[in-house]
């Protein structure tokens, strides 16, 4: 039984991850893997869509977390977008919206990588 | 004094595909109880971490072992408890996650135990290693959490 998906689109020089589901220590490795792709794919300026995320646990989180510092090391960034009230409190008692850029919508975060081209 | 009329168990083998029934389990109890919308969902989260601490931890993913949920409602408060016999681990030793240290270091654990304790009123742990180790989550009724008294 698969409760989580994944779905990437390529834009031009930023990918688009769509996360729908429940995000937990079950399907978390199906992220982590969805990010080591777009690593080996050399793909550093990626936007998470979080629309039709249900629900999120620490584990979740954890996969952004262990992902972050590479990206960013090459120059790009994961920034989160479009969450529901539920899953954006769950990233807030853990601090996220300090360390991570957390835009309402998906438009803005491409756009924020674009500008700093 | 808790009613053992009023207990409500589940038994789940030790394996991460078993979290959703978990979750679901205790969301429906936590609303006929008559929850709020986020508190339930706190609920549901700092169980789903405490599971996961154990299939991770306590049973290092050995899949076959035993986790059992009892929900305590009472008339004040919603109690869980939730035990395993595998390893035991001491929560006190985690420091609060410092988020930098843990990019820094490329870390993903430790965030459940510190979430637990923000998401309930009160969470207290017993070890009895390979016996029996047991997590109480405790959230208290509250007039302004609660959507329909009873």
């Amino acid at each position: 039984m698969t409760d989580f998906k994944i779905h990437q689109r390529d834009g031009e020089g930023v990918s688009v991850i769509e996360l729908k589901g429940y995000l937990d220590a079950h399907t978390a490795p199906d992220l982590e893997t969805a990010f080591q792709k777009l690593l080996t794919e050399k793909k550093y300026n990626i936007v998470v869509n979080c629309r039709d995320l249900s629900y999120i646990s620490s584990a979740g989180l954890g996969v952004f977390m262990a992902y972050v510092e590479d990206i960013r090391k090459n120059k790009g960034d994961i920034k989160l977008t479009n969450m529901t009230p539920k899953v954006y409190n769950v990233f807030d008692l853990l601090g996220f919206p300090i360390l991570y850029e957390i835009y309402k919508d998906e438009k803005e975060a491409i756009v924020r990588f674009n500008v700093l081209k | 004094m808790i009613s053992r009329r009023n207990l409500i168990i589940k038994r789940i083998p030790s394996r991460t595909e078993n979290l959703l029934e978990v979750r679901e389990f205790v969301g429906t109890a936590a609303r006929s109880f008559g929850f709020s919308e986020e508190d339930i969902a706190n609920i549901v989260l700092a169980v789903d971490e405490a599971c996961t601490n154990i299939i991770k931890h306590a049973y290092q993913y050995a899949n076959d072992r035993e986790i059992e949920v009892t929900i305590l409602p009472s008339q004040q408060s919603f109690e869980i408890r939730i035990f395993d016999n595998g390893k035991a681990f001491d929560p006190e030793a985690l420091r609060p996650p410092n988020l930098k240290e843990h990019i820094g270091h490329h870390r993903r654990g430790g965030l459940g135990v510190y979430l637990m304790k923000r998401l309930m009123d009160k969470v207290e742990y017993s070890f009895n290693p390979g016996k029996k180790n047991e997590v109480r989550l405790i959230k208290y009724r509250s007039t302004s959490s609660v959507v329909s008294g009873r």
